[in-house]
């Protein structure tokens, strides 16, 4: 199959959404611009027009709401913020409107909206273009979050996303941007909701969140290589999480690491462990490891970026204290 | 009936009803909290009737007035208040959260000024798909400290969005009167700022509301933009439930004594006295009122609490059409 980036399949899964359904249209900050956008955007506007690829000015708020105004009497919008941390300007249409009104309204307004957010840190961009608050918004009954780690995914939540027909944050890392990976040209989606497991392993399970889920496969090579067969669980949503897989995993392997890149406290990280130990605790041998970011604002200089960050070396720490 | 007298007609009903919203908050058969709109009723009455049925109206807290004049149905707006299954939101949002889709009425929500981009944003779907739609969003002057307003705006002009803005300025944000808010009583300005037009109206006179919804209503279908409109007008109450709060600021008994003088209801029938409409017709008019008011408490009254298996229903939509 065709090999395409992660970048690329996130705009061509705009793009056939643009061309398939009248009812999708793009708005937020640096649509039209690489530096904002990578090439996840990439002329769009050329190929749609600006009427429907609306480079908005700096308005979270407005643009997020008039995304939801919109969803809510009939659009597909996709609101697009090119950093997480510039997101919470619009945190009151999210939190306080998309995410209550179905509920609030006992179902006669939907708000299918997607909102995207890019995940962008390093590159001594410091505690502002960096933030990975997946959490904050996992927190809120109402709204679905996805984080796709393949480019087969990354178009395949797009398509799902768009058509669920309730308020999903989808959330996209930059690092991930260059990966390569089979995606089809078809338009096709994928389930919100479900995990996938990368690698079957036996002796313990890795539960990874967007970039860590690539992280990952590079510490269970080398784990393979100790003779320490993992099993990886790529979680792709956070909002719903895939409970039956993770339990029936860690069923079967009775050890548990969780790798969610954003702050260890109040986590994904652990829900997902509070989750194990108060439904499945009979199965587990060994207590619950997590590798998250320190409870600290991301630091600038690239020393320091570099102890706060983690990745496949902390994973193998983990799996290996887990197994003692 | 002529269009003055059914105006007429809509204010005394939206008075009726929040007097009578009044007495049962008062008398503890009322619970959630319910925000007044007593003496602000020729701007929902006025700016309502210059709109279709498929025109969207997005309010706040403060909506009863808005709701009815844009054709929602008093008893489920009763019966919400009451908490009941029977209500606009099947009793899960009370006061603050009334909603009829079928008559464009999407929804009223008290985080203030929280609906105005959701306004814009019904424009921007009506002007997509070229239904020449309108929208409007209806929020106070305390509304227009918020950035929500000031993004909207310029957003709106910026794209030429068929959406009116209605201020309805009664002077007050919650307990904080305009001087202690603001350096300038100039929210109409604003709208310069943003590069719309704005237009300053006398609030408490229903016709003159109109003619300046008629006016920014046809230049928003005509696809010329939005228009802000600041209605000045008075809350004769407080900001939430029956007492009028007169402790709260230092001029407002004065304040209100005055305002009183400048009742819409009392303005419009004076009017319509002059061109001869009698006090019989006027008597009549208002006992129907009463009763249809008696028989939305009756049916709230009488309707059935939501059943609690339904406590976590419609968290999520189930899909919807792809």
């Amino acid at each position: 199959m065709r090999r395409v980036t992660y970048a690329r399949a996130i705009r061509e899964a705009h793009a056939q959404l643009l061309a398939q359904d009248p009812r999708v249209f793009l708005i937020g900050q640096g649509v039209r611009n690489p530096w904002y956008a990578g090439t996840s955007l990439q002329d769009l506007d050329k190929e749609f027009g600006r009427e429907r690829v609306i480079d908005s000015p700096v308005s979270e708020n407005a643009t997020t709401g008039a995304a939801i105004g919109a969803a809510i009497t009939g659009m597909r919008p996709i609101v697009f913020h090119p950093r997480m941390d510039f997101m919470l300007l619009a945190a009151d249409p999210i939190m306080n409107q998309a995410a209550n009104w179905s509920y609030l309204f006992a179902g006669q307004v939907s708000v299918p909206v997607v909102i995207r957010a890019v995940i962008n840190r390093g590159g001594e961009q410091g505690a502002q273009h960096s933030q990975a608050v997946q959490a904050l918004f996992a927190h809120v009954p109402g709204l679905k979050v996805v984080m796709p780690a393949t480019p087969y995914d990354a178009k395949g939540l797009l398509v799902a996303a768009v058509r669920d027909g309730n308020p999903v944050l989808y959330i996209d890392d930059r690092w991930l941007y260059e990966s390569e990976g089979e995606v089809p040209e078809s338009l096709y989606e994928v389930p919100i909701g479900s995990a996938a497991v990368r690698r079957s392993g036996r002796d313990v399970t890795l539960v990874a969140t967007s970039y860590m889920a690539s992280e990952a496969t590079k510490a269970v090579d080398v784990l393979a290589q100790r003779g320490v067969d993992v099993e990886l669980i790529d979680l792709r949503s956070i909002k719903p999480w895939d409970r039956n897989l993770v339990y029936s995993s860690v069923g079967k392997t009775g050890r548990l690491v969780i790798a969610d890149a954003a702050w260890v406290s109040g986590g994904i990280a652990a829900e997902i462990a509070a989750s194990v130990a108060g439904d499945i605790f009979h199965a587990l041998k060994a207590p619950i490891a997590r590798v998250c970011l320190p409870d600290a604002p991301a630091p600038t200089s690239a020393v320091l970026e570099q102890a706060y960050y983690v990745g496949a070396d902390e994973m193998l720490s983990a799996v290996e204290k887990v197994l003692l | 009936m002529s269009i003055e007298q059914s105006l007429w007609r809509m204010m005394v009903l939206i008075r009726a009803v929040e007097d009578r919203i009044g007495e049962l908050v008062a008398a503890g058969e009322i619970k959630t909290p319910c925000h007044l709109s007593i003496g602000q009723e020729a701007i929902p009455a006025g700016v309502c009737a210059a709109l279709q049925p498929d025109d969207s109206l997005w309010g706040g807290h403060r909506s009863h007035g808005h709701y009815l004049a844009k054709g929602g149905d008093l008893r489920a707006m009763m019966a919400e208040i009451f908490g009941k299954a029977t209500g606009c939101a099947r009793g899960r949002g009370g006061s603050m959260h009334l909603v009829d889709p079928a008559q464009g009425i999407f929804g009223t929500v008290p985080l203030v000024a929280a609906t105005i981009p959701l306004a814009v944003g019904a424009a921007l779907s009506a002007k997509l798909r070229g239904t020449g739609q309108v929208a409007v969003a209806f929020f106070g002057d305390g509304a227009a400290d918020e950035g929500h307003f000031h993004e909207s705006l310029n957003l709106a002009a910026l794209y030429r969005l068929p959406v009116l803005f209605v201020c309805e300025n009664n002077l007050y944000s919650t307990h904080l009167a305009m001087k202690e808010r603001r350096v300038k009583d100039n929210i109409v300005e604003s709208a310069g700022l943003h590069g719309l037009p704005g237009e300053r109206v006398d609030g408490n006179d229903v016709m003159a509301v109109l003619g300046a919804a008629q006016q920014a209503v046809q230049r928003a279908r005509a696809g010329e933009g939005p228009t802000l409109l600041e209605c000045r007008t008075y809350r004769w109450r407080g900001h939430v439930g029956p007492a009028a709060d007169l402790e709260v600021g230092e001029d407002r008994r004065r304040e209100l004594d005055e305002w009183l003088q400048r009742d819409p209801i009392a303005r419009c029938r004076a009017r319509l006295r002059a061109e001869g409409l009698s006090s019989e017709r006027f008597e009549s008019l208002e006992a129907a009122v009463r009763d249809e008011v008696e028989a939305a408490v009756s049916f709230a009254r009488q309707s059935p609490a939501p059943d609690d298996s339904e406590l976590l229903h419609h968290v999520y939509v189930s899909r919807r059409g792809v």
